[in-house]
């Protein structure tokens, strides 16, 4: 059907977005790689202008046996495992609740948007200031009223409590998505199944679930591509102490903190090839999944 | 919903959504009601918070402090050009991969959404040279570039997905009509793809008008966005809750609002037309 | 305001257009503490007198610091004043980043400036940065506590009385923590404390060849010490109390002691802001017995003009402006003696009625008392009390105080974390090539 004049003129047409994309990974991409071989310690006088020194994979070598390095990496996946998890999860219930009967359901639903409005920023302030604070927060308040300690959160629980920052943010997104898709399920279908006295639980995983199925990769794929970067969150709430350093926080103190460019930019390097091994993987299931 | 539910159903639905709802929206409440609380009286247990008398000072004080407008301008400015730039690039590319599929379509969206996944704290070095060398530094149109990259590929992930689902038979028609490439896109296409390019539309805005590491890197006084604005109230010496709660319901209010009266738009737009 | 002082910037600006000089607004880069939000609110002043706009950005410290050095170190030239400490000041200065103030005027009076803050703030006797405010650490302390248990502060204390004190004055039940200080992470927060609690206890960051000493015994008792006394006498999850938090619980009448920055003493003794402002006595701060050096830093928040800036001239006038005697006596008029900013200026200390503020003297005697170019016992090959002016110990103290605020939330021990440091340390000195 399509001719080779239109073949033509679609390339034509995709040209633009390629041509930039390339040009917005590559010449980044490219002088990182291009720091990551070198000694670049801006606070000592190296600058471009200058020169600077070539010191082949020294900073390769010395980002990974930091004993920074594995924690860094351990917390990475933690984080983006652990949000997906809560997210998930808490997405499929909220979902399947949602799409029940109820009075004043679309103001439930504009109230469980809400947080994905609300820019990371300010949405890690809010929760490490006016809720997980020890001594004036919310919580805190609540726990001496009933007589308990009050807990610091994000020293003792740090993990937890950033995993809870960042699933709020992005609940409401997969609560959406598998709304969508749970108000497309085949009511007969359920009904049908209901009548033949299958248990609520063998409904919800022979013809729930699957049903989902593509919907939980679509979360899974987009969110993933999101919090491999979350930053904004770790440099308001615990500036990477508790354990809570993750890879591109650990870049960024080795860049702007030690100001080492040379080292941050190997990091950097790392940090493109864990996203891209991420990245494939994920393809692999949304390609099988998504039938583009 | 074809199912006839007990009233009684019913309403244990709506009373649980509703707390459950209620919770999720809690901190955005709580912090509606610190910002209209002094900065004495925000900090203490939270029945006496709310027993304490309101105020409209934080918000006078911190319009004195920074110009919330500029910055606002600056949100507005950024968010809406940055996506009606994407637009322009994404529609003819997502066009052409819905309408004229290749081999290697499927392979060019997925390393377009790979790009997102560079860490941007490592290359701020490199970008923020090359900003200097352009000359674009804390200039509008250097940072709307960078979001427009940065959300492209979503943009043209969205509008493909879109306009996969527009008939091709009706283009077709229209070939046959004698309408030529121009005329197909302008006059039977783009009313099709509206919706799904308003969706498209304001999900990058929101995306653009949240986000926080570049705003805030390549920003001085001209550029400088809502981001910014929030990091000036953020921990200073002293007691702030009241007046951080109040500057970031300045920040947080514009798009909230715009969310909610296009939830709709912004539901289809959420879930890039691969779920039905 | 924002249009009247765009009214009052505008009709200057046509006054000196018409007389020929060129008008200008400059760009300054600050931090959002409250000295430089009351200097916000008065630049108009300045812009009528000088036709000079100003355009402000206030960031917090963290933000702030990750913004400048940014733009300093890649000579991207955003700002024509930059907010800056101590710390960056003499490394910035000897790479010829900032332009140096030697040629202020007369009038200004340069001598004027305390020595102690001209010396930090100068490389190899230039000055590269004028100080907006300083300050030193002393302890304060609630005089109603005190007496309660039947102790007296002395003038000049030591950890071991400090100590006891804490443990004296705790009254868990009622909320009351004898001894509130910085655990938390990040150089110049807890890092700061440690760093000057271990000059105290004869500890040092490097020797004289800058090999870390974190494996010196000297650490492990400064360290072992902080920690037993806190988890005695400190409140409930200090590891991430910094010291805006630690201010909320003194002001809340929650802590005995508190040793931290002597600017806070206007915050504590404000009748409006705290709730213990009448109780409030101030010490030096403790030294260990038998340690003749004090746990007292020295710091001045400072305002420095980048290299390359078209506007120099401008910002020369502002910078003078701004921490000028004038300056001073303008917010004293407006706002009272006691909201100053302090410790820069000797004649500050010389004006009688300064001399009545509660907290003026023993702030001064504290900067007096910090000497950043022989800090600790030992000898060491660097300059600075809280910090080491090298470029690479912002990231190391960093990540060290991160270890150090794990052992405060009893996640390690204090010698797992003494030998992270000491590991961590020594890797990156290497990687700067020492």
């Amino acid at each position: 059907m399509a001719t080779q004049h239109s073949r033509s003129a679609a390339r034509l047409m995709i040209a633009p977005a390629v041509t930039l994309l390339l040009g917005w990974m590559l010449i980044p991409l490219s002088m990182t790689l291009f720091f990551s071989f070198k000694k670049y310690l801006p606070m000592r006088g190296d600058s471009l202008e200058n020169g600077l020194d070539w010191v082949g994979f020294e900073n390769y070598a010395r980002f990974v046996t930091s004993s920074s390095f594995w924690p860094a990496v351990q917390a990475t996946l933690i984080i983006v495992g652990g949000v997906l998890v809560v997210t998930v999860i808490l997405g499929v219930i909220l979902a399947l609740l949602l799409d029940q009967e109820m009075w004043g359901q679309g103001i439930v639903r504009i109230l469980v948007i809400a947080p994905f409005f609300v820019m990371p920023t300010v949405s890690a302030l809010l929760w490490k200031n006016m809720f997980m604070d020890p001594i004036n927060g919310f919580f805190a308040h609540i726990l001496k009223a009933v007589g308990l300690q009050p807990i610091a959160f994000l020293s003792q629980h740090s993990l937890g409590a950033l995993v809870t920052i960042v699933s709020w943010q992005w609940l409401p997104f997969a609560t959406l998505i598998l709304l969508t898709a749970t108000q497309s399920l085949d009511r007969e279908q359920l009904e049908a199944a209901e009548m033949d006295g299958a248990r609520w639980q063998s409904r919800f995983i022979y013809i729930m679930l699957p049903h989902l199925a593509r919907a939980i990769t679509v979360v899974i794929l987009i969110q993933t591509i999101f919090l491999l970067g979350i930053f904004a969150e770790i440099l308001v709430t615990t500036q990477g102490s508790f354990g809570t350093k993750t890879l591109t926080y650990l870049i960024f103190q080795r860049v702007l903190e030690s100001q080492n460019v040379g080292l941050g930019s190997a990091g950097g390097v790392y940090a493109i090839i864990l996203a891209n091994i991420v990245a494939i993987f994920l393809m692999r299931i949304v390609g099988k999944n998504l039938d583009a | 919903m074809a199912r006839a539910v007990t009233p009684r159903r019913k309403a244990l639905n709506t009373v649980v959504a509703w707390v459950i709802g209620l919770i999720i929206f809690f901190p955005i409440m709580w912090i509606f009601i610190l910002s209209f609380k002094t900065e004495g009286s925000a900090i203490l247990p939270p029945l006496d918070v709310l027993r304490s008398s309101w105020t409209f000072e934080n918000y006078g004080v911190v319009q004195d402090r920074s110009d919330y407008f500029k910055y606002f301008g600056n949100s507005v400015v950024l968010a809406f050009g940055s996506t009606l730039l994407g637009l322009i690039i994404a529609v003819p590319a997502a066009w052409a991969m819905a309408f004229v599929p290749s081999r290697r379509t499927k392979d060019i969206l997925m390393w377009m959404l790979s790009t997102k996944m560079l860490p941007a704290v490592g290359v701020l070095y490199p970008i923020y040279l090359l900003f200097i060398k352009l000359g674009i530094l804390d200039s509008r149109i250097g940072l709307t570039i960078v979001l427009m990259l940065i959300n492209l590929p979503i943009i043209i992930w969205m509008l493909y997905t879109y306009f996969r689902e527009i008939p091709g038979e009706i283009l077709e028609a229209a070939r046959m009509d004698g309408a030529n490439l121009r005329e197909e896109v302008l006059y039977v296409l783009t009313p099709m793809a509206i919706p799904g390019i308003a969706s498209t539309v304001l999900l990058n805005v929101i995306l653009a008008w949240n986000e926080a590491f570049w705003t805030l890197n390549l920003t001085a006084a001209n550029a400088a966005p809502l981001t910014a604005f929030i990091a000036s109230y953020s921990s200073p010496e002293g007691l702030f809750y009241a007046k951080l709660s109040a500057a970031s319901v300045m920040a947080i209010a514009p798009i909230l609002i715009m969310g909610w009266f296009s939830q709709k738009q912004l539901v289809r737009g959420l879930t890039f037309g691969a779920v039905k | 305001m924002k249009l009247k002082q765009t009214l009052l910037a505008a009709s200057a600006m046509a006054l000196v257009t018409a007389s020929g000089a060129l008008a200008q607004t400059i760009t300054v880069a600050t931090v959002n503490n409250g000295d430089m939000i009351r200097m916000q609110g008065y630049t108009d002043q300045f812009t009528e007198a000088t036709g000079i706009g100003v355009e402000w950005v206030t960031l917090e410290e963290n933000v702030l610091r990750q913004r400048v050095t940014t733009d300093i170190s890649t000579k991207g030239g955003q700002f024509d004043i930059m907010t800056i400490g101590m710390y960056e000041t003499p490394i910035w200065g000897a790479n010829g980043w900032l332009v140096p103030l030697d040629d202020l005027s007369a009038e200004y009076d340069a001598a004027d400036i305390l020595p102690a803050m001209r010396g930090g703030l100068s490389h190899e006797g230039t000055l590269y940065a004028a100080p907006f405010y300083g300050e030193s650490s002393m302890v304060m302390y609630r005089t109603d506590l005190m007496d309660k248990a039947g102790l007296e502060m002395p003038e000049a204390p030591s950890w071991e009385f400090i100590r006891e004190a804490a443990a004296a004055m705790t009254d868990r039940d009622n909320d009351i923590n004898g001894i509130c200080l910085r655990g938390k992470a990040g150089w110049g927060e807890g890092g700061a404390f440690i760093t000057v609690t271990g000059n105290s206890f004869g500890a040092r960051w490097f020797d004289e060849d800058w090999n870390a000493q974190f494996d010196q015994p000297e650490w492990k008792e400064a360290l072992t010490f902080f920690v037993d006394m806190m988890s005695e006498s400190g409140p409930a999850g200090y590891s991430t109390n910094g010291f805006n938090e630690n201010l909320s619980l003194f002001q809340q009448g929650k802590c005995g002691m508190w040793i931290d920055a002597t600017v806070a003493a206007s915050f504590v003794t404000n009748p409006n802001e705290s709730s213990v402002a009448d109780k409030v006595g101030f010490a030096l701060a403790p030294n260990k017995d038998g340690i003749e050096k004090r746990s007292n830093w020295l710091w001045a928040w400072a305002l420095a003009i980048p290299a390359g800036t078209q506007k120099e001239e401008a910002a020369k006038a502002f910078i003078e402006w701004a921490t000028s005697k004038e300056y001073i006596e303008l917010v004293a008029a407006n706002e009272g003696w006691a909201n100053v900013p302090p410790g820069t200026r000797t004649s500050l200390y010389e004006n009688p009625e300064y001399q009545k503020v509660p907290f003026a003297k023993m702030t001064l005697d504290s900067i007096n008392a910090a000497d950043p170019t022989n800090p600790t016992v030992k000898p060491v090959p660097y300059v600075g009390v809280q910090f080491v002016a090298i470029p690479e110990f912002a990231g190391i103290a960093t990540e060290v105080s991160q270890e150090f605020s794990a052992v405060y939330a009893g996640q390690q021990t204090v010698d797992e974390a003494l030998a992270k440091a000491q590991a961590l340390t020594t890797d990156a000195m290497e990687a700067a090539g020492y």
